[in-house]
């Protein structure tokens, strides 16, 4: 006997997977492949094609852009079955998220838990529609993994704040239109209990920005430099000085991005670029060794999305430890990364073409370059190991 | 499928766990080992037998439990976090499968009673070579009348030394594998035993005109090449689940080590150095969680996928057992390569799983296999 519940979760699934096959364009069921690929919405929003545009105003009329925000937000007020049900039919069709917003996954979060509900309603509609594109002023040049060693200062000036200071590896700092930022508010006590979290307006006075290169060649990436920027005191989330619990309840919402809980995206299996490229013997490859590596990797790359699965069923029954986001940060990075070296490998010259590439998945070698980031932003592999440690095992200081 | 044990199973577990502390600790297989060796105790697997275990996989028509392997998973989990020796293995996961996904329903009715009421212990005979080479056979099964007649030497017999049945797996003809349940006193055979680095009890066994009845074939319609799939798939996923518990019972003494032993005036698990490969081994040991239990679910469900998960549960295990085992004992320092210490008995079960079924290379070959490159 189906209970009541999963009668209509079946109902649920059908009516889903019926709506993304008649709705979503064939065109956003294909991979990512380059960075016009994804859509970032904004001020001044840029569509790279019609077939984005129709998906992303689609997905906002059926209040699917995020779907499991409550409904007075812009959300769809899925529950969290239902939620699960739609990831898993848009991974199943291979649909593209319709927009790739920070909002939505970092800051939207930190907003739910931590501010008024006026900038609630002030701020995370607008997140929804895709109408401010958020990036993230955490790392200073003097403050990465140490992070709450942070100095750009916000000094009270009555009914403003004043900022000052700079801030790096904000992603998209060029493009975006607003920044949700850590500041110094007290000099007095200890680091960590001195910082806040602070909303700044990039058109602020003040505010400047200047891109990366790295040595991918390409400038995800920017530094930020606010000099005596004026900015409201309605702009503080949370309380004054309590801003480094938002940051490391943030800072979990972050990792678990990158460790990809909840990504719909699909990765091409690495087995089938190997049998694209190399020579098979007998149906083996020919390197032996090669493909031992590749079976161990595609060995932990598909254990991994089963370990994905059981720690979000587990969280269901209530046994849910945070600093598991670490170990996901950790692990997806160390994955990520081994992919990328594999995929160069089996590329042989062909994957270091830097300035064309011919390939159509991509320019490999740029990725490549790209990818020995993974384990550095957001928390390097030796702070989650850290975390681990401390949190998880309980190991002393 | 939900990846996590329902409270039935849960329930199973915690009551093994209790027995197992209780009645197996670490030293009895030191006693084992050293006074009067015996290769498991009786008295033990008794009390095995009454709380149900040899029945956990049979089913319910034949009065069995009808638990399922991810509820014998379980079990042998909380055997391995003890380093429990009894014939869980032989018996109960790889002899009672055969008999319940063979055919011969005479069979079935005959020998899950006396499985099940602890009477009988068997096992399966298997390997030819000291290498896991399952469809490698150069044992002769023979039918000259009612009767077939075999020949031919398998090794790496787990428990034939106690078990009273051995059943047999060999290619009758050209592609045609056959199942044999075999007693142990049949004229003809003789039996070598070994004792290996776990202190257990493994068999070379040598049968000469051994004369087996046609009734005492077990696969008669079934494809036996089908049968063995199956019983590879559930045979690396049991062994993978012992493997986990292995794996978490060595890593969680050797935290705790880290936290007790001092030296420099602070515990050396303070230091950095060693944090870092603690905390890779609590990473991989997430993911050995995972593929275990997976692996267990879709025998039970009978997924297609279940050859590939089981695969992939003995290969991760494999690595992983590997590095836990190993770093245990370099975290331990000297006391680890001490007899004294219990942590070096993890590490000498810990290859013997290694190798029986294949390492993790084997099976990493198969997934490429099966994965066409």
């Amino acid at each position: 006997m189906k209970s009541k519940t999963d009668v209509s979760l079946t109902d649920f699934r059908k009516e889903t997977r019926a709506w993304l096959e008649e709705n979503c364009p064939m065109s956003m069921r294909k991979p990512i492949k380059v960075a016009n690929d994804f859509y970032w919405g904004g001020r001044n929003p840029k569509f790279s094609s019609e077939d984005q545009k129709i998906w992303f105003e689609r997905m906002l009329e059926k209040k699917w852009i995020v779907p499991y925000w409550d409904i007075k937000y812009g959300g769809g007020g899925l529950s969290q079955d239902q939620n699960n049900i739609l990831t898993q039919e848009m991974s199943r069709l291979g649909c593209r998220k319709p927009i790739y917003s920070f909002g939505i996954s970092m800051l939207g979060p930190a907003l739910l838990e931590f501010a008024s509900e006026e900038q609630k309603m002030k701020y995370l509609p607008d997140i929804v529609e895709g109408k401010i594109w958020w990036c993230q002023g955490y790392s200073e040049p003097n403050a990465g993994s140490d992070l709450a060693g942070l100095q750009t200062k916000a000094v009270d000036k009555g009914d403003y704040f004043e900022v000052t200071g700079s801030k790096v590896w904000t992603s998209y700092a060029d493009k975006s239109d607003y920044i949700f930022c850590l500041v110094r508010t007290d000099f007095e006590s200890s680091k960590h209990n001195g910082i806040s979290f602070l909303l700044i307006d990039m058109t602020y006075d003040g505010v400047s920005t200047r891109p990366i290169k790295l040595i991918s060649g390409k400038s995800p990436f920017c530094e930020t430099f606010f000099d005596s920027v004026n900015v409201p005191k309605e702009n503080l989330v949370g309380k004054l000085n309590e801003g480094w619990t938002i940051a490391k309840y943030l800072l979990t919402h972050e990792r678990q991005m990158i460790g990809g809980i909840g990504e719909t995206d699909i990765k091409k299996k690495l087995h089938q670029i190997a049998l694209e490229n190399l020579p098979l013997i007998k149906g083996k490859l020919v390197d032996g060794i090669l493909r031992n590596e590749i079976s161990n990797f595609e060995m932990d790359e598909e254990i991994f999305d089963l370990t994905i699965q059981r720690v979000t069923d587990e969280a269901k029954t209530g046994n849910n430890s945070g600093a598991l986001s670490s170990f996901f940060k950790y692990y997806a990075t160390e994955l990520n990364m081994s992919r990328e070296e594999l995929i160069l490998a089996l590329s042989g010259s062909d994957g270091l073409v830097f300035e064309k590439n011919y390939k159509s998945d991509g320019n490999l070698a740029r990725k490549f370059c790209r990818s020995k980031g993974n384990s550095i932003e957001g928390g390097t592999s030796e702070i989650q190991l850290n975390i681990i440690s401390k949190r998880i095992l309980g190991l002393p200081s | 499928m939900a990846l996590i044990i329902s409270e039935e199973q849960k329930m199973l577990k915690e009551s093994a766990a209790e027995l197992l502390k209780i009645k197996s600790p670490v030293n009895s297989l030191r006693d084992l080992r050293d006074q009067n060796y015996i290769p498991y105790d009786k008295s033990l697997w008794n009390e095995m037998v009454e709380m149900g275990w040899t029945a956990l996989i049979i089913p319910e028509n034949f009065n069995g439990l009808n638990f399922g392997y991810v509820g014998l998973g379980q079990i042998l989990e909380e055997t391995g976090k003890n380093l429990c020796k009894s014939p869980l293995i032989s018996s109960c996961l790889l002899s009672s499968s055969v008999i319940n996904l063979c055919d011969n329903e005479v069979l079935k009715a005959r020998e899950f009673p006396l499985i099940m009421n602890g009477t009988k212990t068997m096992t399966l005979a298997i390997e030819e070579n000291s290498y896991h080479k399952p469809y490698d056979f150069r044992t002769r099964a023979k039918l000259e009348g009612g009767n077939y007649i075999i020949n031919g030497l398998k090794t790496f017999v787990i428990d034939g030394s106690t078990s009273n049945e051995i059943i047999l797996v060999t290619e009758i003809a050209e592609g045609e594998i056959g199942f044999f349940i075999i007693n142990r006193e049949q004229k003809g055979i003789e039996i070598k035993n070994n004792i290996l680095l776990d202190s257990g009890t493994y068999s070379d066994i040598k049968f000469n005109d051994v004369i087996v009845p046609k009734e005492n074939r077990m696969n008669i319609k079934i494809n036996g090449k089908e049968l063995l799939k199956d019983i590879l798939a559930i045979a690396y996923s049991g062994i993978a689940s012992e493997m986990l518990g292995i794996i978490v019972e060595s890593f969680d003494i050797t935290v705790s080590y880290l936290k007790e032993r001092q030296q420099f005036g602070v515990p050396i698990g303070s230091y950095q150095a060693l944090q870092h490969r603690a905390s890779k081994m609590f990473s991989e040991i997430q993911l050995c969680k995972s593929i275990v239990i997976k692996s267990l679910q879709s025998i039970d469900y009978g997924d297609k996928e279940r050859y590939k998960y089981s695969h992939l549960a003995k290969a991760k295990l494999g690595k992983t057992i590997k590095l836990v085992t190993n770093e245990a004992i370099q975290m331990h320092g000297g006391i680890g390569v001490t007899d004294d210490a219990d942590i070096g008995f993890y590490m000498k079960r810990a290859r013997v799983l290694q190798q029986l079924f294949g390492d993790y290379n084997f099976h990493l070959d198969k997934l490429a296999t099966l994965n066409k490159y």
